[in-house]
């Protein structure tokens, strides 16, 4: 009986050494399949569509003011996307830390191609920070393993953006990530709670390929004056003045209502509504 | 001196709130190297320790001085050398007599002369000299804090130096922005910027048009703090900035807060050349965009930093 206990202690030990039976391993360099919103991703969405985004009329407000040039202030040419936005850019590395006595997870970082920028999802179980810590454009990340899904809580995010032409995501924003591997597929899915900007959660998905050979260049970014201006100077369009809005609208034949977002646009039965708006404008 | 026992009552009801979700406990978190945060005593306070001794910026409110003190004891034994005031209002200089009381000065040899011992008593108290008109008061009349709290090295220039447990430290004012004393305290080597209330994370920028505060020069002033934060990339990390409320933040932080300031500055200057008045600029909601990030604190609030703008830029 004595050598049985110590064989079932050992194994007991060893079991309990492993990682969770359905952990997925998700390291390595994964390449950004393009295929998905492309023309919101590397052209950019175009001013004055917030079609499918549940943004409530401060956010509508903020994003029918925001003027492109902004971002030829020096201080903002080199913005990074935030980490809730990152996933719509590029290839990534990912990769872990393990505790060397257990052989446990400790942390996954992913590594960023767009601007260099690098996050660590923390898997130790410490808790977040408290609500006067410093936020960052990444956030503070907790993971675990919900089955074979690693599934990512962020707080502490710095103010970003859900859509790059003006539609803001606080810095009160909870996001909820899934990082799902099928093989040698990636899913990298983002859940954004924002109840100061968006009337609803914003769901954004993005598919990775994995990449045997993959390798991260480096993203160098300088700022430079592109234009001189007095100092305290924002571009920004005053409420009502912005002549571009439109142009969407026109380009496509979408009628402003769709155009200007909100959360009934993320449904599929808005599509009913849409073709309804189009043919009362036809009239 | 009535407006600024209004103006300190509004801020009492603006910290006391807080503190009760907190149930009063002072928090201290570490901000960069030797440098501190004490969160939940009123203002935020900013601590730098080193083998010298201990420089706070700003002490909190008088009632959470002992709360305080203890809480800058869990950071070093050693004795506060000096105090610096960002700025004259009770929740960033109420706690001054108190933690003067605790520090020592740093005094000797040819300096103490006949003082003996007493020429090291109590910490130096360093601020703008208009802090120090605005807390004292002639003899006879009633002063907004004890002689014992105010300020026992001023300055009247844009700003002071010196080196203290091995960094450079620079104390710069603002004319007219927050108020007519405001200053930042730039620690050097930690590569940290204590703001008081010229940044916060938690409402519009406070403008106490009663003390001289102007929207024009709360915007200069943020220029500035942006010209001399260095980010290790985009806006993200290096120069670190301890805000006079709210939490640490980067160069990020401060080039969002700053560009809703000068978006609503634009806006209502906009409605002014439109020859609108006070009422109509608040019924055309010019923070209408920004108010569920700023709008809602109750002791500074949409409606008074408009009329805050309005006022300072109709002077003009």
């Amino acid at each position: 009986m004595h050598v049985r206990s110590k064989w079932l202690g050992a194994m007991l030990a060893a079991v309990m050494a492993f990682p969770a039976a359905a952990q997925m391993n998700i390291t390595g360099v994964w390449n950004n399949k393009l295929h998905e919103d492309w023309p919101d991703r590397l052209p950019g969405p175009e001013l004055g569509d917030y079609a499918g985004i549940p943004l409530n009329d401060a956010n509508r407000l903020r994003a029918k003011t925001w003027d492109a040039s902004l971002i030829t202030l020096p201080e903002y040419q080199c913005r990074v996307h935030p980490s809730d936005y990152a996933s719509s850019f590029a290839d990534i590395r990912i990769w872990q830390d393990i505790d060397a006595p257990t052989q446990q997870v400790t942390a996954i970082h992913v590594h960023h191609f767009a601007w260099e920028t690098e996050r660590t999802i923390w898997m130790d179980g410490r808790p977040h920070p408290p609500e006067y810590a410093q936020h960052t454009t990444m956030g503070f990340s907790t993971g675990k393993f919900d089955g074979d899904k690693l599934m990512v809580t962020t707080t502490h995010l710095k103010e970003g953006w859900i859509r790059r032409n003006g539609v803001a995501r606080s810095d009160r924003a909870v996001v909820t990530e899934y990082f799902i591997r099928h093989g040698n597929e990636l899913t990298w899915a983002a859940l954004i709670h924002d109840p100061t900007y968006l009337t609803d959660t914003f769901i954004r998905s993005r598919d990775y390929q994995f990449a045997v050979a993959g390798q991260i260049p480096p993203y160098p970014c300088e700022s430079v004056v592109e234009i001189v201006r007095p100092r305290g100077t924002i571009p920004h369009h005053l409420p009502g003045t912005n002549t571009f809005l439109k142009e969407y609208q026109d380009a496509h034949g979408i009628p402003e209502e769709a155009a200007m977002g909100g959360a009934m646009t993320m449904m599929p039965q808005y599509r009913a509504r849409v073709s309804e708006l189009i043919k009362n404008a036809k009239k | 001196m009535r407006k600024l026992s209004i103006f300190a009552v509004f801020l009492l009801a603006l910290v006391i709130p807080s503190l009760a979700q907190q149930n009063n406990d002072v928090k201290v978190w570490p901000v960069r190297d030797n440098i501190y945060l004490i969160y939940g005593a009123g203002g935020d306070i900013t601590v730098q320790v080193g083998k010298d001794g201990l420089l706070v910026v700003d002490a909190g409110l008088a009632n959470m001085s002992d709360k305080v003190l203890a809480a800058i004891k869990t950071i070093s034994p050693l004795p506060i050398r000096y105090l610096v005031n960002t700025h004259f209002h009770p929740d960033h200089v109420g706690g001054n007599a108190a933690i003067r009381q605790a520090g020592a000065t740093i005094a000797g040899g040819n300096v103490t002369g006949d003082l003996g011992a007493a020429a090291s008593q109590g910490a130096q108290v360093i601020a703008h000299e208009n802090v120090l008109n605005r807390v004292s008061a002639p003899t006879g009349k009633q002063s907004a804090l004890p002689t014992n709290g105010w300020p026992t090295s001023t300055f009247f220039n844009d700003e002071k130096k010196m080196y203290f447990n091995g960094e450079g430290i620079e104390i710069i004012h603002f004319a007219n922005a927050h108020t007519d004393g405001d200053s930042i305290v730039y620690f050097r080597k930690s590569d940290v910027i204590a703001t008081g209330d010229l940044f916060t994370t938690i409402m519009y920028p406070v403008i106490d048009t009663a003390a001289g505060g102007t929207i024009n020069g709360t915007i200069e002033a943020l220029d500035k703090i942006v010209d001399m934060m260095i980010p290790v990339y985009g806006q993200d990390g290096g120069t670190l900035v301890v805000p006079g409320h709210g939490r640490i933040c980067d160069v990020g932080d401060v080039l969002n807060f700053r560009e809703m300031t000068i978006i609503v500055r634009d806006r209502i200057q906009d409605l002014i050349k439109k020859g609108m008045t006070l009422e109509q600029v608040k019924a055309a909601k010019p923070t209408f965009d920004y108010d569920p990030l700023y709008g809602n604190n109750s002791f500074w609030g949409t409606d008074k930093f408009v009329e805050a703008v309005y006022t300072t830029l109709k002077k003009k």
